[in-house]
């Protein structure tokens, strides 16, 4: 167990350290750092200066750590576009994002997994088949052309929903929280439908087919057999087991949703990270989208650490199986 | 003799003949929705293949375009007319004519994605899985971080690093050729492995040991006697990918760091048209938003039926 640990974080480790390479990279190719710092007029000699004072001229490993050294603390330097700590910005837009993301999360969740199960035991119903056949259909729709359909149907059309924005939002400290009152809940549902489609059909095809694996085992039969009620079957029996690889392939997915977030963002204008970075993306924004890219690393490489030792705990056979053999 | 009767018809039959007899056909015929996707595929790429020459009008002529028509709706609307079926947008363009040249720059950066990414991912999968030690691991590494982060995710960083090396005033030319390298570099690794597993098992067989014995060259025996036998499951990636491709082109070109709209795509329609939904005209964004879910539908659903025709297991 011990092992396995150490093994995955060394992984998670070499991971961070290539993002780290990449975002490092970013600052390198792209352009002079002193042109972007000085005028025209500035003499050789005190680019030069500049160049030495900032560390420059530093060797390649040298100038690699202190910017790791520098990102660990959180500092990103100044935003080229906004001339404001990278740092402070971010933080802004964090909550933003976050926000939209769990509810999206949440939405998944609580629409595929109970539509994932019942498409497994009424595989024939017509509300089965509808199911399935929107399922496809949501998977092939691009994420942005939902939410143009969804911003023409509720928002222009029945006026019902907000389009864009965060509507008001109520400030806990640095934390900005729009789940607090019901403005911020009407603009969340919309983006949050857009991002959580995609994940609701994933996971309602994934407890389908899992589901009607399970069902066909021995065990099941078996507890049919002893006359256990069908409900006991099914959820007491059947569900435990479907859920040890939802469960990962969920919280993989967290980072997926993350990602998507930029498309949602973009269409709804949601003033979170996603957006912060298409438009640093436009500018070249060197620091921000740095920033972003080791932060966003950061996520992936921790929700894909705990998805692997959830597995562990959820999973019994991996460490008896792995002891047996001397891994664990 | 039965058997030497069916061959010699085989051989005598023409290669016309010989796909229709064939199971992949025959499962082909079967499946009406598998059809019914082929023909809508087959109509936009050949509307698109086809546009400078079915296309009413050519959007790219700034001469022929005019205000007066401008924000036409579609032609069975109030105001709309049959020089315009599908209505115009701000600017007079014909929005037919738009998603049919529109859909010519989608299909060609998609195939040329895909194809990019399945030579690349096929060299390094070969190489890996030949030569193993270091390279191999090192490519695979590459591999695993590369799969830690969404498609999608890359393509936008590799766009965006573009974006600030090359020189600005020639980016609006370029753009498509940055954004097949970027959509080739963050589909390349599903080949890679696949290639990689299927050369760790052909590598060992005997007629791999055969060639080696009577002396071929490496680079002879691994493209002339292994590739043939590993490029199979390739090819349905491909199909697959090509969707996801499309999609993903469409996605960043409505990102605004795709196509510039001097050469829209659909994606870059579906952006500008955007703009305009709130002033009621949602032609110029549905129409092209229509077009491009019914090709990555019907591609989806040909790259399915494709994997499951050609898995023995399922036979």
């Amino acid at each position: 167990m011990l092992a396995f640990v150490l093994q995955r974080l060394y992984q998670a480790v070499l991971v961070m350290l290539a993002v780290g390479f990449i975002a490092f990279a970013l600052f390198n190719f792209v352009g002079d750092p002193i042109n972007g710092m000085v005028g025209v007029d500035t003499s050789l000699a005190d680019r030069e200066r500049l160049r030495q004072e900032l560390g420059l001229n530093d060797s390649f490993v040298v100038q690699f750590a202190r910017f790791i050294g520098h990102a660990i603390r959180g500092d990103f330097g100044l935003s080229y576009q906004e001339a404001r700590p990278v740092s402070q910005i971010i933080l802004e837009k964090l909550p933003a994002t976050l926000e939209l993301s769990s509810v999206a999360a949440g939405l998944a969740l609580l629409l595929g997994v109970p539509m994932g199960i019942f498409t497994a035991l009424y595989r024939r119903s017509w509300l089965s088949q509808l199911l399935l056949a929107v399922s496809l259909i949501g998977v092939s729709l691009p994420t942005f052309l939902i939410g143009i359909l969804l911003i023409l149907v509720f928002a222009v059309v029945l006026g019902w929903l907000p389009s864009f924005g965060r509507g008001s939002v109520v400030h806990f400290g640095w934390w900005s929280s729009g789940l607090v009152t019901l403005d911020g809940w009407r603009a969340i549902i919309l983006p949050a439908v857009t991002l959580a489609l995609f994940q609701t059909t994933l996971i309602m095809r994934l407890v389908r087919a899992e589901m009607i694996e399970v069902l066909r085992t021995d065990y099941i039969k078996f507890a049919r057999a002893r006359g256990l009620s069908s409900r006991a079957v099914n959820f007491g029996h059947a569900l435990k087991n479907t859920l040890i690889p939802v469960i990962t392939i969920a919280g993989l997915q967290l980072g997926s949703i993350i990602a998507f977030a930029i498309i949602t963002e973009t269409v709804f204008q949601w003033p979170g990270m996603g957006l912060m970075f298409i438009q640093a993306v436009g500018f070249v924004d060197i620091p921000v989208m740095a920033a972003y890219l080791v932060l966003v690393g950061f996520f992936f490489v921790v929700i894909n650490f705990v998805v692997d030792l959830l597995y562990f705990v959820l999973d019994p056979r991996l460490s008896v199986g792995r002891e047996r053999v001397g891994i664990g | 003799m039965a058997e030497a009767a069916l061959r010699l018809r085989e051989r005598s039959a023409s290669p016309l003949r010989r796909i229709f007899d064939s199971d992949l056909w025959w499962s082909f015929k079967r499946s009406r929705v598998t059809v019914s996707a082929t023909l809508v595929a087959t109509a936009i790429i050949g509307g698109a293949v086809l546009a400078p020459w079915v296309a009413p009008h050519d959007p790219f002529d700034p001469g022929s375009l005019s205000l007066l028509d401008a924000s036409n709706p579609p032609a069975w609307l109030d105001g709309g007319s049959w020089s315009y079926p599908l209505g115009t947008d701000n600017q007079g363009r014909d929005i037919l004519s738009a998603i049919l040249y529109g859909s010519r720059l989608s299909l060609m950066v998609g195939f040329s994605a895909v194809f990019l990414a399945m030579l690349l991912g096929v060299t390094l999968g070969l190489i890996a899985g030949w030569n193993g030690g270091l390279v191999e691991a090192i490519i695979m590494r590459v591999a695993d971080v590369k799969l830690s982060f969404p498609a999608i995710l890359i393509a936008l960083l590799i766009d965006g690093l573009a974006r600030g090396v090359l020189p600005r005033d020639a980016q609006s030319e370029i753009a498509p050729y940055v954004l097949i390298v970027a959509i080739a570099l963050s589909f390349w690794v599903q080949y890679a492995r696949t290639v990689r597993a299927s050369t760790l098992v052909e590598r060992d067989k005997e007629y791999i040991l055969a060639a080696r014995i009577i002396g071929v060259r490496p680079v002879k025996i691994v493209l002339g006697h292994l590739l043939p036998n590993v490029i199979g499951p390739v090819l349905v990636i491909a199909t697959i990918n090509l969707a996801l491709a499309i999609l993903t082109e469409a996605t960043l070109s409505f990102l605004g760091v795709g196509l510039p709209p001097t050469q829209p795509s659909l994606g870059t329609l579906i952006r500008n048209g955007n703009d305009y939904l709130f002033s009621g005209d949602w032609w110029i964004s549905i129409f092209p938003g229509m077009v491009l879910a019914a090709l990555i539908l019907s591609v989806n659903l040909l790259g399915d039926w494709l994997r499951d025709a050609l898995n023995p297991k399922l036979r």
